[in-house]
Parts: C-alpha cells; structure tokens; sequence
C-alpha cells in the first residue's frame, strides 16, 4: 500500500468511527481527541477498525501514534512493511 | 434488617466525623474545603498538583486556591450577579476551573458543572433549564457550541472565557481575575442554601436538575474518610471529570475539605501517562471507573509491569458495577483491589461500598456505610415492601443524609414521585446477600449507563428526530465489554429516504454534532415499523429483549410490532 492508499483508508474507518467529522477539513496535524474531539471508546473503536482493515495491531501504549494523521500514516506503513 | 437508628443519632455520625468549622452558624462549601485550612495554618499545603495536556505541571497550594477563588468571587459581584444566581462551567480540568467551582459558592451562587464534550444540544438544554446567568468557558467550545444561540437564551448575562483574550461579547477570565480583589468575604449561607445543581437524564421529558445544598458538605467530608480513605496530606486521584457528580463530590469537595492532595490531570485516558502518574507522582488513593480499568485490563499485566505501585493504598470504583475479574485482576496487578461503590446524582455522596479495611466481594458494590440505611424493596397497591436477603427488587433509601438532593429544579412532581412509603427509590434493580452486601442487578427503567454516564434514551431520540430522514426513533443500551453499555439506535425513514451505509453514517454524524460522542449511538438500525403500545409509545423494552435473545415479558400492551 503506498502512504496515500493508507492515509484515505485511515480517513475513511475515522469517518466510519466519528461520521460528523468531514474528511476534507482534517489537517495533517488534527489530533484525534484534541481537535477533532474523539472519545477514548472512539479511539478504542477506531483501533478495532484499523485491525480489521490493515491487519495491524496498535497496542495501548501506542495510541499516541495515531493521533494524527501526520503520525499515524507512517506508523502503519511501517507496521505492514 | 438492620437496626434503625434515630434521626439525631444519624446526624450526628457526620457531624463527629466530618470536624467542619462552620462559618459564623452558616455553612459554605468553600469555606470548608479551602478558606478553613488557611486559617488554621495549612496554606501552604498542596491542594491541587496539575498536570496540563503538553506536559505542563503547576501546583496549586490552599493558600492560591483561596485567592483564585476569592478573585473569582469579586468578578461575578463586580458584574452585578448575586446570591442564588447560576454560574455554569464547560471546561476542562484546569485550575480555573476549580477556582470557578469554589469562588461561586463563596459568592453565593449556584454552580452546575457540564461535560465539556457534550454537543451544542445537551448543554443548551442544560443551561435553559437552570437558567444560566454566568457560563466560564474557553474560546473553542464557545464558538463551536455556545456563540450561534447564545442571543436566544436571555438569562446568560455573562461569558468568561479562559485565558487572555475573548472573543466579542465575552470576558477574557486571566485579566479579570488579576483586576479583581484577592480577599472576599465568603458570603455566610445557611446549611439548607442552595449550592450545586447536577444534571441528570430522564427516560422521558428532559434532564432533571438534582438540586444540592451547602450542608452537604458534612456527608462530602464524612464519606470522603470513610469510603475513600481520605487524610490531611493524602496523595489522590479522581480521575472523574467534574462535569459529572463523582468528579464534584469526590474531584472537588470531598478531597479539598479532608484536606488532600489532588492529582488534577487535564488529558484524556491514556495507558501510559496514567501509569506513569500513579508512579511518579506516588498515588496513594485512586478513584476511577470500570471503563477506564477495563481499559487497563485489555493492555495486560505486562503493560503495568514496570511501574511501581506501592504507594496505592486504596483504590475505588464507581460509574457501573465493576465485574469481579477486573477486581480480582487489580489485586494482583496493583496490590490492592479496586472496591466498588454506589451512589447516584440525586444521592451526592457514597452510599453503599467496599470500604477500606473490609473485605470486598468482588462483584458487589458493599454495604451501605454506617448512618445509611437501604433495602431492597418491591412496590404492591401503590406502597412498598422490603424484600428478604437474595431476592430481587428496587434498591431503595432512607432518606436524610446530609447530602441527598433537595428537588429537582421546576420538577416538583417528578421529584416527588421519588419517595414511596419514607424510601427514596433508585431506579436501580439490586440484590442483598445474607452477609449485608449489595449487588446490582440492572436499571429498573431505560436509562442506559455507558462509560459511567447515565443517559436518557429520550434525549437520545430527539435529536435522532431531527435528522431530516428519520420518522422515528427508539434508543437502547446494548451490553458492552468495555464500556458496560453502548447506545444503539433503531429508526424508521420519512418517504423518500431509503436505508444505506451513507444515511447510516449522516445520522450518526448529526447525532454526534448534536450530542456529542459520549452520547450518541454508535449504531443505527432501520425499521419499516417499531414497536409500540396503544398510546403510541415505542417499546423499548421489546428491541432490547429482542436484540439480546431474552424473553419478551408482558406485550399485552403491544399494538402495532416491529417491522
């Protein structure tokens, strides 16, 4: 997958998660809880999806790198290598 | 059944363990949890130890929170506000915050924290209600969610924003406070004055108001000993936001008035700044709620592994029950259980625990703390009846603590409807073991509780309804591992909408902007027809007997099903 295919799949299960989010307004530098106003379930249940959708695991202590998009796409494409 | 102790013994329970000085023969909250320490000597002692977002720390000592508070107090009268006026707050857990909450009780209002990640909808509601004349709130939540109807709620005088600039028609909070005066004369309110209003969620109609007074400060501090384990200089963490009552009784009052240190942190849920603090920090007493330790569970024993918990020397539980592996995998992860306890927004303080140095049942939320009596109890022609030990039925209250509420605001009938036969009735299904332990057994009506937060399926729907497809809409709480309970949302479609993935996600979005996500549903369904009885009343019920495979009980009252 190349880093923009992650990035619109990684928007895409965001929006699934939090629908009232339009996709086109979130900056690179959003942060999920600050920003865009996630809730820890909604965190929990954007790493559920990301699971299903890249086969990737994100532990707890890892939640910080997926905050923002900035972090977040470089962080899974390391993970699927 | 236990032996029932007069009401004068009763009072006097709290009053010999809660040691407050009283003000002149009045009583105030502030001047018990701050203004008292100072004069006795202790204003250098450590009342607040913050933590900010981008790993900021600030302490604040009793001798500070004194002056902020006071300064907070010259700001509203210099403003023109008054005794018995409504000061609302939307924040997070800042300082000010805590100023805010403390200054309006010296000043004589009425303070009624909200939970800043509520939508534009609950708070309006909210602040209608209760007649807001005073909102404190930062610059973002009020253009999101307050600045497009702030003109159509006429009581709201007054928009503090924190921080040094606001935007038009508001009042930047860091220059007016350094303006105002530092020492106030804490205004001398009688025990039965108005001094916390709570919201809290209805099945139908709107939140109800749970009114409190300043004499419930007795119980605060009482309970604050008892159940929690609270001493001068104890380090502790409530993690509970003030926007709800577990984060004002025992975030605020009960700490501040047994003399504390709090442990105030300003960001969310996160497993290893949370570990880290308990550590660094050495903790000594932890409140929190079941999600956040199942959340901790999910992460494993690993996870917490290289931390040093030995400083914890009590923990607590409160929200929802807390399921008994999440007690028994605590014991052996911080060396100390989490001990669950109950109590509710109408009830202000704890009323039934595991209390330190008593062993807990995993599982149970305890036994009713020395001065409360409870029963578990069934209704028959309009009266009650106290159950026996192992069955089932509505966990009910004696009323007459000191911090039990004093109306619901405008709702004199709903209030009343209250009190049955001298109980006070809970709305909660419980169970009395042989041995005086209490175990929840479910709610006696819709309410559903997710993440701790008790919501109103009514509130829920209403918002649903205004989506511009939705015809109907009916609200329930589906079990859920982490959160106790999730909000599930089964609709019918006005013509010319049909069901998809799309309409799906714009309802829940709407709902999301409305509400906010700690109460919209995380699931919508569609329905050609939803359940309901001859007056038109969607069976709630009915979906959630349906949806988890459990009998379907009385449909007698049934008149047109689900389709």
């Amino acid at each position: 997958m190349t880093q923009d295919e992650i990035r619109a799949a990684f928007l895409d299960e965001l929006v699934n998660v939090a629908p009232d989010i339009d996709p086109m307004t979130v900056a690179v530098d959003d942060h999920l809880q600050d920003d865009l106003e996630l809730d820890s379930m909604d965190i929990l249940n954007l790493v559920t999806a990301l699971h299903t959708r890249f086969g990737v695991d994100v532990a707890e202590a890892e939640y910080g790198q997926i905050a923002t998009l900035a972090s977040a796409v470089p962080f899974i494409a390391e993970r699927l290598g | 059944m236990a032996v029932m102790e007069t009401e004068a013994d009763v009072q006097s329970i709290f009053v010999q363990e809660a040691s407050l000085s009283g003000l002149d023969g009045g009583m105030n909250i502030a001047h018990e949890a701050v203004d008292r320490h100072v004069a006795q000597g202790h204003g250098d002692s450590i009342a607040i130890r913050w933590f900010g977002k981008t790993g900021n720390r600030r302490d604040v000592s009793y001798a500070d929170l004194s002056e902020m508070s006071s300064r907070f107090a010259h700001l509203l009268h210099d403003h023109g506000c008054g005794r018995g006026d409504s000061v609302f707050a939307l924040m997070g857990r800042v300082p000010e915050l805590y100023a805010a909450a403390l200054g309006t009780l010296k000043a004589g209002m009425v303070f009624t924290p909200l939970f800043s990640a509520f939508g534009p909808e609950p708070i309006r509601t909210r602040m209608e209600i209760g007649a807001a004349k005073v909102l404190v709130t930062t610059a973002k939540t009020y253009q999101r969610k307050i600045a497009k109807w702030r003109a159509e709620l006429p009581s709201l005088k007054l928009v503090l924003i924190l921080g040094d600039d606001a935007p038009e028609g508001c009042i930047a909070l860091g220059p007016a406070m350094a303006a105002a005066a530092p020492d106030f004369q804490t205004v001398r309110t009688a025990p039965e004055d108005r001094a916390l209003i709570h919201f809290t969620s209805g099945t139908t109609g709107k939140p109800k108001g749970a009114v409190h007074v300043h004499g419930a400060v007795l119980y605060h501090a009482y309970s604050g000993k008892l159940a929690l384990d609270l001493m001068p200089g104890t380090i502790y963490w409530c993690t509970a936001d003030p926007g709800w009552v577990t984060g004002t009784s025992y975030g605020i009052v009960a700490p501040l008035v047994n003399r504390v240190t709090m442990i105030v942190d300003e960001a969310e849920f996160d497993l290893a700044r949370w570990y880290s603090l308990v550590q660094d920090e050495g903790v000594e007493v932890w409140y929190s709620a079941p999600t956040a330790i199942r959340m901790m569970m999910r992460a494993g024993a690993e996870a917490a592994a290289p931390y040093d918990f030995s400083k914890l020397r009590f923990l607590a539980s409160v929200g929802e029950p807390l399921n008994p592996e999440a007690v028994v995998w605590s014991e052996k992860v911080f060396g100390q259980p989490f001990h669950d306890n109950w109590w509710q927004t109408e009830t202000g303080g704890i009323m039934i625990a595991n209390r330190p140095g008593e062993p807990v049942k995993p599982g149970s939320m305890g036994r009713p703390l020395p001065g409360i009596t409870a029963g578990v109890v069934e209704r028959y022609d309009g009266r009650l009846r106290e159950l026996p030990s192992g069955e089932i039925g509505e966990l009910a209250l004696r009323p007459g603590w000191p911090s039990m509420m004093r109306s619901y605001l405008h709702e004199q009938g709903r209030y009343g409807k209250c009190f049955v036969d001298g109980w006070y009735l809970s709305g909660d299904l419980a169970m009395r073991d042989a041995d005086g332990y209490f175990w929840f057994v479910g709610r006696a009506d819709d309410l559903i509780k997710t993440s701790g937060h008790l919501i109103g399926p009514f509130e829920v729907e209403s918002a649903l309804i205004e989506h511009e497809a939705v015809a109907e809409a009916g609200v329930i709480g589906l079990p859920d591992e982490t959160a106790g309970e999730v909000v599930k949302a089964y609709v019918t479609l006005n013509p010319g909408f049909d069901a998809s993935d799309a309409l799906e996600r714009s309802i829940r979005g709407h709902a999301r902007k409305k509400l906010g996500p700690a109460v919209a549903p995380t699931a919508v369904v569609f329905r050609q027809t939803l359940p309901k009885t001859r007056s038109g009343k969607i069976m709630r019920r009915l979906l959630k007997a349906r949806e988890l495979g459990l009998p379907e009980g009385d449909i007698s009252t049934l008149e047109s099903d689900e389709t």
